[in-house]
């Protein structure tokens, strides 16, 4: 599948995907239902319909899902008449038998996500997405923590799998814009001219739009954002902004900005049991480069084991733990008691 | 008597489990190294050490003088070139320990099944997260009335997953959730595998979440230490990290389990440190480690029982 129209941007949301670790994965049909229908009436490419860790991950150590994914993707495809639906997978966590049945559920997009230095678990995803007519796009997470001379290795495996555009990631909202146009534009010089290349930011440095913009300026076409920033950490690129600033820039996008922030602030920020914003926590997730996903669940057990939340993800960053290993915060938690018992 | 064991596999499983069964076992010898590259480092390494080699396969083992006086094969390749060699071992009446995921044979944990299953001509030794998590599900199986759902996190370092690993990680989890069910006695099974690449490399470590109904915390927790005891017999550096944890998951705030529905109960955290004994991987590799030592503990487990039959 080609994009869209080649002559303008593609604009990504995943409020619904995103959005849900900002939600602990708690969202009501009908909301996706509301906020899909508003999205696609804006002029939104795709939305991103699927439990914040991807398919298939409900579970203990990400969080259960209000519903299972197939039953939110059917909700947001039956709302939309433009817009495609996209899921995402975790090889890993998904499988990739699980993009089959959200494909019957309606889904037409994926990004298939690795860590940035483990493209190489992708390739049977990619193979069986394309095999199933997917728009196919992946996403190198994380991707702060390798080299560009590396990010683009891999970003040419997964190319070589079938990969249609390839995402530079900034999972912990820890770049800056000088970051992003350093990995796009060696991204964009190394690929294949017919392969994408997309990006995805986190306003953890708050620099969540201007990285938006450094990455399409350096090259990339697809590009990702939120209503009301909802998303990990402190959120991603607020979409009302984002698209309020390429009009600003003269970045053809064809969605008009204020009807996206009316969503945003009447049926978005409403759903927020915390606040999405910068704060000493999410703050903290962008200056240590740490997994923006990790913030509610080092808040849970920062309750439990009355210890900080800012001190369980200094310690996450210190360790290199990386997306998917939320397992590790309790460990930390239970470690900073074990050392403050022996210090005291 | 001992038994003299083939391995077929030259990578980093075959060969750690060769340099184990070299370092000592009252019960196993090695009769031959099977890769198909002859350059490969475990097939060098077993030259070096007087063991047999070929580098043809299958087919080479099976034209070595001595194929005739090796009762167990140990198959350390990959799902797809089981599934061909499974039939014709059967058919020359070997006795067959699967390291890979194809699962042909039943599901061997030697903590949690290994006596029960002595009977059957090919036993699968699940995954090494299986290997390292399915004792802790069993264990609280047994402790409680009923285990409604159990959830593992294997996370290993980049550098101890291997090119077969990569190509086919829905086998890993498809093959680890499927025995947590079986072996483990969960209603319901979830695996969940990580790739770390930090440097220096972490230690293997799993985490295994589950959520059970009757039976009480200390019940737990004294079969949790007890069952990694048990594993720590064949798997020095397995160990509990940190105390079990719980969590009473009330009727007010049911957890919907995919596959399940609204669930209720007890949830139990439980996390393990698997160091190697860097017997040819260095230790951090704690996930080859266990997935050898298991196999190797199925080895002699059926040798010690047809040194019974033969007495």
């Amino acid at each position: 599948m080609a994009i869209l129209n080649k002559h303008k941007i593609y604009v990504q949301d995943v409020t619904m995907r995103d959005g849900m670790h900002a939600l602990r994965h708690q969202m009501s049909l009908d909301d996706v239902a509301t906020i899909a229908g508003a999205l696609d009436r804006a002029g939104v490419d795709a939305l991103e319909v699927t439990h914040g860790d991807g398919l298939s991950g409900s579970s203990f150590n990400y969080g259960f899902g209000s519903h299972s994914d197939l039953d939110w993707i059917g909700a947001a495809a039956d709302a939309v008449e433009k817009a495609r639906i996209t899921v995402l997978l975790v090889p890993g966590i998904g499988l990739a038998d699980d993009l089959k049945d959200a494909y019957g559920a309606g889904a037409r997009s994926v990004r298939v996500a690795t860590h940035c230095t483990e493209a190489d678990v992708s390739r049977q995803h990619i193979r069986v997405a394309r095999d199933l007519g997917y728009d196919t796009a992946c996403f190198l997470m994380m991707a702060h923590m390798t080299s560009t001379e590396n990010l683009v290795q891999q970003a040419l495996l997964m190319e070589s799998y079938g990969a249609e555009c390839v995402y530079v990631v900034d999972s912990a909202g820890a770049m800056l814009p000088a970051d992003v146009t350093a990995r796009v534009t060696a991204l964009r010089e190394k690929l294949k001219p017919e392969t994408e290349v997309g990006i995805h930011t986190h306003e953890n440095l708050h620099h969540g739009v201007a990285n938006a913009v450094a990455g399409i300026r350096a090259g990339a076409v697809r590009v990702d954002g939120s209503l009301a920033g909802l998303g990990a950490g402190a959120g991603n690129a607020p979409i009302e902004a984002m698209i309020a600033v390429f009009d600003r820039l003269g970045i053809q996008t064809g969605c008009d900005f204020t009807q996206l922030s009316a969503t945003a602030d009447d049926i978005v920020r409403p759903l927020m049991d915390r606040p999405v914003r910068v704060d000493r926590e999410s703050l903290m997730l962008g200056y240590a480069g740490v997994y923006s996903s990790f913030l509610r669940h080092a808040e849970k057990s920062a309750g439990d084991y009355n210890v900080s939340t800012s001190e369980i993800l200094v310690e996450l960053g210190k360790r290199k733990m990386i997306g998917g290993q939320e397992d590790m915060i309790v460990d930390v938690a239970l470690d900073l008691i074990t050392a403050r018992k022996a210090a005291s | 008597m001992t038994f003299k064991v083939a391995i077929i596999g030259s990578g980093n499983i075959g060969t750690d489990l060769m340099m184990k069964i070299l370092k000592g076992s009252d019960e196993l010898e090695m009769g031959a190294m099977v890769g198909i590259d002859a350059d490969s480092d475990g097939l060098k390494r077993a030259a070096d050490l007087g063991v047999p080699t070929t580098h043809e396969g299958l087919e080479g083992l099976r034209a070595l003088p001595n194929y005739k006086d090796i009762s167990i094969v140990m198959d350390a390749t990959s799902a797809g070139a089981h599934m061909k060699h499974h039939p014709v071992l059967v058919a020359d009446g070997k006795q067959i320990i699967d390291l890979t995921p194809a699962a042909i044979g039943p599901f061997v944990v030697p903590s949690v099944n290994l006596n029960e299953n002595r009977g059957e001509s090919a036993l699968n030794m699940v995954t090494c997260g299986g290997q390292a998590t399915i004792p802790i599900v069993h264990a609280v199986r047994r402790a409680t009335d009923r285990l409604i759902y159990a959830e593992i996190v294997a996370s290993v370092s980049s550098l101890s997953a291997g090119p077969g690993t990569r190509a086919n990680i829905d086998e890993f989890t498809q093959t680890t959730s499927r025995a947590i069910e079986k072996v483990g006695g969960a209603k319901r099974g979830k695996a969940i595998i990580i790739l770390n690449p930090a440097d220096p490399p972490m230690l293997m470590r799993d985490s295994v979440f589950t959520l059970s109904q009757g039976g009480d915390e200390a019940a737990i927790r004294e079969s949790v230490a007890r069952m990694v005891e048990e594993v720590r017999t064949y798997v020095p550096g397995y160990r509990l990290k940190q105390d079990v944890q719980f969590e009473t998951i009330g009727d007010n705030a049911p957890l919907n389990v995919p596959g399940i529905g609204r669930v209720s109960g007890l949830k139990t955290s439980i996390f393990i440190e698997v160091e190697g004994n860097a017997d040819y991987f260095p230790s951090y590799a704690g996930n080859l480690d266990i997935m050898t030592s298991a196999a190797k503990a199925a080895a002699e487990n059926w040798a010690r029982a047809h040194n019974v039959e033969a007495a």
